[in-house]
């Protein structure tokens, strides 16, 4: 780290910029290897000839249920997402749940039939566990660590690092953005507002697979959570011999979303999504993977809303609304604590 | 009618674009004084639809930016007491002080919340009656009326424990010192919000003495491009004079109510500002009739002594003599995330905005 910070804040979970510089500056100075290396979504490992998808995440959210998800759901879908969007097919899930003393158990068993409501949807078997409870005050009622394995195909390997993408190449999403973070924010109720806004929080895997049958030219695949649509785009395309252009025209942001984006002064291309994947597919593939990506329910709005370029390499462009253009950098600072 | 897309229709933006590259001749440069005209500005990628001729510079109108570090090290002060809950705006959690900031005083224990507004600092207060809860107060004339709304509230709920360390300020003095410490501008674009609650005779003063012309703008791209363009008339008829573009928020009064409560709390006094100095009659004051509510004044603290960063230009870049890349820390020593000066910190910072949507 360029500074060692003196304590660890917020920002350091945010997914952001200062979660990057402890990533950087601790984590991969004393685990390196090559397979931390790849730093995508999930770590490609190879086992028994084959190939493995490994991926871990934790899940904190607060409040435990908010309007088209709960704290359960979340951690299945967000860890089944992170296995799919490295092209691997989800099969195994671990959970870890650290709860606080004194927490209803009619609380714990709507998260946990949650849990498993969704991960039969998606195919996968939660398969080990671990619980551990502590005094109270010590967490804030629930919180829980989802592991998963998934077996990839040869032909995907290339998708979680994106090696094979060149200008010309499109880019997708699979519907609206910055839905899950408004809906979040919306059910704290310190904010009192009344927002109609619903998590887009759900396993994605069937419509990421149908993608990939459709399709060999998916070349890249990310899940927009934490830092947003903006903050994968900069990500994918920070010292690469490519840039990205964005029409922001093509965007489909909610009037929900927007409307308290506006009010509380977010800019939805940096709010979290909890069921959203950003893929680059080549030119002649990219309406067909659109099609096949439409015809699922979590897909029914989704849109061609960008292209690789050869021109700004490095940088992701945003042609705005109104014809002017602007830089998307990766989230920094603005983030929100706790949406997942 | 929501009031976004109607003022984001791309064909209005660029049919204003053109207008003013047909009226524009000579080269034009106009100051924001509003961290939301900034934010706006970078976000729609306003700058890339102007002719060469018309310049656009921040100048010191976010509120976090201009605020002393002074300040910062004596909220850090007050959060490092057992008895003390600071409430505070979120922009200001992040802003460094001398040797440290409130983020970093929150991670080590102290008690220090986010609040949406003043009335949930009043909550905070009567839910804790055996803390002092003191409320962080910046920003101009927008915010401030609603800092003395509660002031009132506060007084009369008898809320002994609540009080508001201002650093309100108000922004004619600094447009008009800007003119006269001789920076190079023919025109302001006009604050918003703040106008909302002066309307316009605040500026009446700046075509008169001056011969600037000040538009009161919108914050959507079609306000800006047609306060830009208005402007550009102005300048290029020789006419300055005030203008209200935003006619469906800001009437000529103003909001009459909003400045009654403000005399009523507070008095203007000198404050400083980051890279203006001392500016006599900038500041708002509280009243000696609400003194007992004054953190200031009712909790004593000792604070370190104020050390401004090494390299930083916060000061001219609020000046609008540098622009963000002319700062040898930003982008290397100065991020968002790491942020040495306050134009770094706030999403209104013309540093923060440069960073986040012009590099």
């Amino acid at each position: 780290m360029k500074d060692k910070p003196e304590t660890i804040l917020l920002g350091h979970g945010s997914g952001g910029r200062l979660s990057h510089d402890l990533i950087e500056g601790l984590f991969s100075k004393w685990f390196d290897n090559d397979i931390l290396r790849q730093q995508g979504d999930s770590a490609i490992v190879p086992f028994a000839g084959g190939k493995l998808a490994f991926t871990t995440d934790s899940f904190v959210v607060d409040p435990l249920f908010f309007p088209g998800g709960d704290i359960g759901k979340l951690a299945v879908a967000g860890t089944v997402n992170d296995l799919a969007v490295s092209g691997a097919r989800p099969r195994y899930l671990s959970c870890g749940f650290i709860i606080e003393e004194g927490l209803a158990f009619e609380v714990l068993e709507k998260v946990v039939e949650s849990m498993a409501k969704e991960a039969k949807k998606a195919g996968v078997l939660l398969v080990t566990g671990d619980t551990k409870v502590v005094d109270r005050g010590k967490c804030d009622k629930i919180f829980i660590n989802t592991s998963g394995i998934g077996s990839l195909a040869d032909k995907h390997r290339n998708i979680s690092s994106g090696s094979t993408i060149e200008p010309g190449d499109k880019v997708i999403i699979n519907g609206s953005i910055g839905d899950h973070g408004m809906a979040v924010m919306a059910a704290r109720n310190e904010l009192k507002i009344v927002a109609n806004i619903q998590s887009d929080c759900a396993c994605l895997n069937t419509l990421i697979s149908d993608a990939l049958l459709e399709s060999d030219q998916v070349k890249f695949m990310r899940d927009a959570t934490r830092g947003g649509l903006g903050t994968v785009l900069s990500e994918l395309v920070k010292g690469k011999s490519f840039g990205i252009r964005l029409n922001e025209t093509d965007l489909v942001i909610r009037d929900g979303v927007r409307g308290m984006c506006e009010l509380l002064g977010f800019d939805p291309l940096y709010v979290a999504n909890e069921g959203k994947v950003v893929m680059v597919v080549g030119k002649e593939d990219a309406e067909k993977a659109l099609f096949s990506i439409r015809q699922n329910k979590m897909g029914k709005h989704a849109a061609i809303i960008g292209e690789i370029t050869k021109e700004h390499q490095g940088k992701a462009w945003l042609q705005t609304v109104v014809g002017g253009k602007r830089v998307i950098e990766m989230l920094s600072g603005q983030q929100l604590p706790r949406i997942c | 009618m929501k009031y976004i897309d109607e003022y984001r229709d791309k064909s209005i933006v660029l049919a204003l674009a053109n207008e003013i590259k047909k009226t524009s001749t000579k080269p034009v440069r106009l100051m924001e004084v509003c961290g939301g005209h900034t934010m706006s500005i970078q976000k729609f990628g306003i700058p890339y639809l102007l002719p060469k001729t018309v310049e656009l510079i921040s100048g010191p109108g976010c509120p976090v930016c201009v605020t002393s570090r002074a300040f910062i090290d004596k909220a850090v002060a007050y959060s490092r007491r057992g008895e003390v809950i600071i409430t505070t705006y979120g922009d200001l959690i992040r802003v460094p002080g001398s040797s440290s900031s409130l983020d970093i005083e929150k991670a080590k224990g102290a008690d220090i919340r986010t609040v949406y507004s003043i009335l949930d600092a009043l909550s905070i207060a009567k839910e804790n009656r055996k803390k002092k809860v003191v409320f962080l107060g910046i920003g101009f004339e927008t915010t401030a009326p609603g800092s003395a709304a509660g002031l009132v509230k506060a007084q009369m709920a008898g809320l002994r424990n609540f009080f508001l360390f201002s650093a309100h300020k108000v922004m004619p003095p600094a447009m008009e010192t800007l003119i006269d410490e001789g920076v190079q501008i023919d025109g302001y674009v006009g604050p918003g919000h703040v106008s909302a609650i002066t309307g316009e005779t605040i500026y009446l003063d700046i075509p008169k003495k001056y011969g600037l012309g000040v538009v009161i703008s919108g914050f959507e791209p079609v306000d800006l491009m047609q306060s830009i363009l208005m402007l550009v008339k102005q300048f290029e008829n020789n006419d300055p004079k005030v203008e209200i573009q935003y006619t469906r928020v800001v009437r000529p009064e103003g909001n009459l109510k909003a400045q009654q409560m403000l005399d009523e709390v507070f008095e203007f006094g000198d404050d400083w500002w980051r890279g203006l100095g001392v500016l006599k009659n900038s500041g708002l004051k509280i009243r000696e009739k609400y003194a007992m509510h004054d953190a200031e004044k009712k909790i004593e603290v000792e604070v370190e002594p104020t050390r401004e960063p090494k390299g930083c230009i916060c000061g001219e870049i609020l000046r609008g003599i540098k622009k963000p890349k002319d700062c040898k820390l930003f982008a290397t020593a100065c991020t968002p995330s790491n942020p040495v000066g306050a134009c770094m910190v706030s999403n209104e910072g013309s540093c923060a905005a440069h960073y986040l949507y012009n590099r």
